[in-house]
């Protein structure tokens, strides 16, 4: 078991170097660089453009040298000092931008899938023990329309809801007056308040998608023999039921975590830009139409890393719990 | 709670008309369709038939564990469980307990799954939940039934394990079901069934995923088990090579009804009903004498559809004594033809 | 063959008793059972029959097929159903909401549908624009009547659509599911945004099951370094999270590339990041079949690997392929969308229901014209019908996957 866990450890480090490369890649790719839209967006506006100041800037950044250069700098600043660069557009070093944005985003995606979880086992397993009850039947039509409702969607109907009948702007993670302001309890409370919109809405999918899942997962279990068994040896119904097959049944749900975990944290992007949320999605995606070179390529890297890592939770995961595999090696 | 005679002290389990449906939307399966049965103490009986004919529903039903959309519509099947009655005095005290009458979920009947009736069924691999060791299952059956504490549990259990012949029974016992062989797997299964010492043991063809040497094995730990424990056996198969091994009594089923019961030398040597008859045909002999080539002698036709059962008797289109006219009208009844032999077919009663 | 005649043959068994035997008389096999037609009729259909059967079954799945197929006639022929093209404007209605079609008139004489004239007045203190029916004035609707010109798939110019008013634009439209902030008929544009919508979905899908369907192939049949390189590639693949990429893939479309080209591009993309998923289902399906028996035998019996291939393993994963492919589809239709929406996919003139989507982001105007939210709903409704069909086609193909 440990050597699976090095092996896969020792995996990731090639995996996120080349990930590094292709962000970096990547966020190049449109043509031109940040000072070419910067100073689109100068002239657009019919403001003068200072060769002298575009001369430093380019120095600064050091655009202008061929890419390789430019990546060298950027990969060797975050791993020798932790310096994710200079957001040109924010004028900030890019890892005060990123943090505080991060850590709301995984807040807002632990939540969700807390949430998602406390609701779509219990309901799953009901449904699945109760087939074909009239519960079982609503909550497949809930499910149903749950799954294939994208969020986003749902947001802006719901925005669009609360803002005609009720006068209420939901947007936003913070009122007014907590967004630039620093940390304490009082914002924690405001953040708390305005969670729950956003929480729902992306609960929603995982919720409806968790409910078919285990259900069907359940379904399967319900019939084999090892059931029977337990029943025969004289358990409670419902203390077998959760013992034995939800338990074989929810392998896929622990093993999934890490997984759905780092899919959320880089899936509410769109979510995040209806609603305006201050997690990374807005950011980053001004950070591409802009060209904000370091900004987004210090995002694309992170949400890769950790993508990579949730996926080894859940490999680990699985293993762990899954004693077949365990004990494969 | 009834007080038994000395003649029926005997009698451990006794089923009366037992019909168990299956209630589906392309139609109703009559599963088990008007079955007697009297299980005797410390016998083995063993049911015998071909796939579908309703045996393991039988054994269901007897623990109540009938799955959805069965039920069990009609009948009786009474338990007569011996109680410590006064000391000395060859009489032995029962109460009656019509396990029919009980709630299929309620406490009464679990107490008696497990403890008083055990069931071991036939694919140990899928019998046993994957994700939990030997050690746990089997400590479950015995907390479950005794007061015991977890370490004492466990104890019992390795004593188990060593009664049914595992080798390393503290080792074993936290191992989990991939880990064991077939043969193992199915001591283990064993084990649990016997863990709370019950008087009737029911194994649904518990050694037909198992190879002929280790189910050479397991017949014989049962046999031992049963004289040890002095244990009723139900021993269902459609192997009647088993039977002649295993059982004193056989009752052979045939798509829902008994057909033929009698003890197992009558079987072999006596056999009445066609159907019968015809299994003990189709079994290949080695070394026979035979003038020429002979083929596989089987049955012919096939079981009918569960949903559109033939007139009558219901073996008639397969049957080569079938009398036209009165078998595929009429329904036979059971009828003992000679004491302890009952067969329900015309043509020989 | 001397056959043995009805004497009973006396033999000895394991324990040497005599045991008699009952009459060794040969079963003839022409007593045995003759199947009747109806039952060889389901033994011998072909495998796509029993999948029909089956799908049949599931009513939901059926129903779902229906719409999808209507979705996609609209797609197809979005010219003809649309009342109008998706340029033209009403200076006068602008912003107004869906027109009700009415079959009784305000006398309650019965006619054929008819819409009434609109009377747009501007309220003097919100600013805001009312929109009220005179109901002196009827509209018929003409089901099948000419109105703008159009150019059918851009090859034939034709006038002829579904239905509309025989009147000219100056003076009355018919919207039926309103009309946008610069009076755009809503309708109209759904159906020419079901067109690029639907079709880029299904075409991201097929080229995804291309790259899918010969790496995957490859990889699950020839197994080994080939098997392993390829497998990590996908794994690869899957870790960069698709959502960023995707954004970042289309922001690097320039700007200044004409639609079409933009739609391509964007097709390209997301097949791009789909195809990992059918590879790995592919490749699976292949290794479970390498070793089945059938194709051994196949091989036993002289087939070229390529016939064995084709005519052994296919048939039996392609039921399996089909439900996957239906499943996918809502995915890329939900990305194309989302994207458009964000700004980094199509941009207009160009219309997807994406596109349309963007008329909603402003929260202030989207009260005065709550209709532009439709689009969504349309989403919506394609994802689920396609949901539904894909489930339907899974439970078929596979009997064991309940």
């Amino acid at each position: 078991m440990l050597v699976y866990i090095l092996r896969r450890v020792m995996l990731m480090i090639p995996t996120l170097f080349v990930i590094s490369i292709i962000s970096f890649v990547v966020i190049q790719l449109p043509p031109g660089d940040y000072l070419s839209s910067y100073v689109a967006t100068l002239r657009a506006q019919g403001d003068l453009v200072d060769e002298q100041e575009l001369a430093v800037m380019q120095q600064r950044y050091g655009l202008g040298q061929p890419i390789y250069v430019q990546y060298y700098k950027w990969i060797s600043g975050i791993i020798l000092r932790g310096d994710w660069g200079q957001s040109m557009e924010w004028q900030q070093p890019v890892k005060n931008l990123i943090w505080e944005r991060m850590a709301l985003t995984v807040v807002l995606s632990g939540v969700s899938l807390l949430v998602t979880w406390f609701v779509a086992i219990p309901v799953g397993v009901y449904s699945a023990t109760h087939q074909y009850s009239i519960p079982d039947y609503l909550m497949s039509i809930f499910s149903f329309i749950g799954a294939g409702t994208p969020g986003f969607m749902l947001a802006l109907v719901v925005m669009y809801l609360a803002w005609s009948k009720l006068g209420m702007s939901v947007s936003g993670l913070f009122s007014e007056q907590f967004i630039s302001a620093p940390w304490s309890w009082p914002k924690v409370l405001d953040l708390l308040k305005h969670l729950w919109i956003p929480v729902l809405i992306i609960a929603l999918n995982g919720t409806a998608g968790g409910i078919r899942t285990t259900r069907a997962n359940l379904l399967d279990e319900l019939n084999k023999p090892y059931v029977e068994t337990g029943r025969a040896k004289g358990l409670k119904e419902g203390k077998l039921v959760w013992k034995y097959p939800v338990r074989v049944a929810l392998n896929p749900f622990f093993s999934t975590v890490g997984w759905q975990l780092a899919g959320l944290i880089s899936g509410q992007t769109l979510l995040a830009v209806v609603l305006g949320l201050q997690t990374t999605g807005p950011l980053l995606l001004r950070a591409l139409t802009s060209q904000d070179m370091y900004l987004a390529g210090s995002f694309l890297l992170l949400l890769s890393t950790l993508t990579v890592v949730g996926t080894l939770v859940s490999d680990i995961l699985l293993a762990w719990v899954d004693p077949r595999i365990r004990l494969a090696g | 709670m009834d007080e038994k005679s000395d003649h029926s002290n005997n009698i451990l389990l006794e089923m009366r008309d037992l019909k168990t449906y299956f209630f589906l939307d392309e139609g109703t399966v009559r599963a088990v369709d008007g079955v007697d049965l009297q299980l005797r103490r410390r016998r083995t009986m063993a049911i015998v038939g071909e796939s579908g004919c309703g045996k393991s529903v039988t054994a269901r039903s007897i623990l109540r564990i009938v799955p959805k959309p069965g039920r069990i519509v009609e009948g009786e099947i009474t338990l007569y469980r011996g109680v410590k009655g006064n000391g000395g005095g060859s009489c032995l005290l029962t109460e009656a307990v019509r396990l029919t009458d009980l709630d299929p979920r309620g406490a009464e009947i679990r107490s008696i799954r497990g403890a008083e009736i055990a069931l071991v069924p036939q694919e140990p691999m899928m019998s046993l939940s994957p994700v939990h060791t030997l050690g746990n299952q089997v400590t479950e059956a015995i907390i479950l039934h005794q007061n015991v504490s977890k370490a004492e549990a466990l104890q019992k259990a390795i004593e188990m394990l060593d009664m049914v012949g595992m080798p390393q029974p503290s080792h074993t016992i936290n191992c989990y079901p991939h880990e064991l062989s077939g043969g193992m797997r199915q001591r283990g299964m064993i084990a649990m069934a016997l863990s709370c010492r019950p008087s009737l043991l029911i194994a649904d063809e518990p050694t037909t995923a198992l190879d002929v040497t280790t189910e050479a094995q397991i017949l014989q730990l049962m046999r031992r088990l049963q004289s040890e424990l002095g244990m009723a056996i139900m021993y269902i198969t459609h192997n009647l090579g088993v039977v002649a091994q295993m059982a004193e009594e056989v009752a052979v089923m045939y798509m829902g009804k008994i057909v033929e019961q009698t003890d197992v030398d009558a079987i072999f040597h006596k056999p009445l009903h066609p159907y019968t008859r015809a299994l003990l045909e189709s079994i290949p002999r080695l070394g026979q004498r035979t003038r020429g080539r002979r083929r596989l002698a089987s049955i012919r036709g096939m079981v009918p559809d569960p949903y559109a059962l033939p007139q009558g008797c219901s073996f008639n289109p397969r049957c080569k004594e079938a009398v036209a006219g009165k078998c595929n009208v009429e329904e036979p009844s059971l009828i003992e033809v000679e004491p302890g032999h009952l067969v329900r077919c015309f043509p020989h009663t | 063959m001397a056959e043995p005649d009805n004497d009973t043959v006396v033999t000895e068994d394991a324990e040497g008793t005599a045991v008699q035997e009952s009459a060794a008389r040969e079963l003839s096999f022409e007593e045995e059972e003759v199947i009747t037609g109806e039952e060889e009729k389901i033994y011998v259909a072909p495998y796509w029959k029993l999948m029909w059967w089956r799908f049949r079954k599931h009513k939901m799945a059926l129903v779902s097929a229906g719409v999808v197929i209507l979705l996609y006639l609209v797609a197809i022929f979005c010219e003809f159903v649309a009342p109008y093209n998706p340029e033209d404007y009403f200076i006068k209605y602008k912003g107004t909401p869906p027109t009700k079609i009415h079959i009784r008139d305000a006398e309650g004489r019965f006619h054929l549908p008819f819409v009434y004239k609109i009377d747009r007045t501007r309220d003097e203190v919100t600013l805001r624009e009312n929109y009220s029916e005179d109901t002196s004035t009827r509209y018929p609707i003409r089901l099948l009547g000419r109105g703008s010109e159009y150019k059918m798939w851009g090859l034939w110019k034709l006038d002829l659509h579904l239905f509309g008013l025989p009147v000219p634009h100056d003076e009355q439209g018919v919207f039926l599911l309103g009309a946008d902030r610069m009076g755009r008929d809503l309708f109209s544009r759904m159906c020419y945004g079901a067109r690029i919508s639907l079709s880029v979905g299904l075409i991201g899908v097929l080229l995804s099951l291309t790259v899918g369907i010969i790496l995957g192939g490859v990889s699950g049949y020839y197994g080994g370094r080939l098997d392993t390189i390829i497998q990590r590639v996908i794994e690869f693949v899957r870790t960069v999270p698709s959502i960023p990429l995707w954004m970042a893939l289309s922001a690097a479309l320039p700007k200044d590339w004409p639609v079409l080209r933009v739609y391509f591009g964007i097709t390209v993309l997301l097949s791009l990041i789909g195809w990992t998923g059918m590879a790995r289902v592919v490749r699976g399906r292949f290794l479970a079949l390498r070793e089945e028996d059938f194709v051994l035998a196949a091989r036993l019996a002289g087939s070229s690997e390529m016939r064995i291939i084709l005519r052994h393993m296919v048939p039996s994963f392609l039921s399996y392929i089909i439900a996957s492919l239906t499943l996918s589809i809502p995915g890329m239709i939900l990305s194309e969308t989302g994207l458009s929406y964000l700004g980094l996919g199509l941009r207009a003139p160009a219309i997807s229901w994406g596109v349309l989507l963007r008329e909603a982001q402003n929260l202030r105007s989207l009260v005065l014209v709550p209709w532009v939210l439709l689009p969504a709903l349309a989403v919506i409704l394609t994802v689920m019908a396609f949901n539904f069909v894909g489930d339907g086609l899974r439970d078929a193909a596979d009997p064991y996957a309940r």
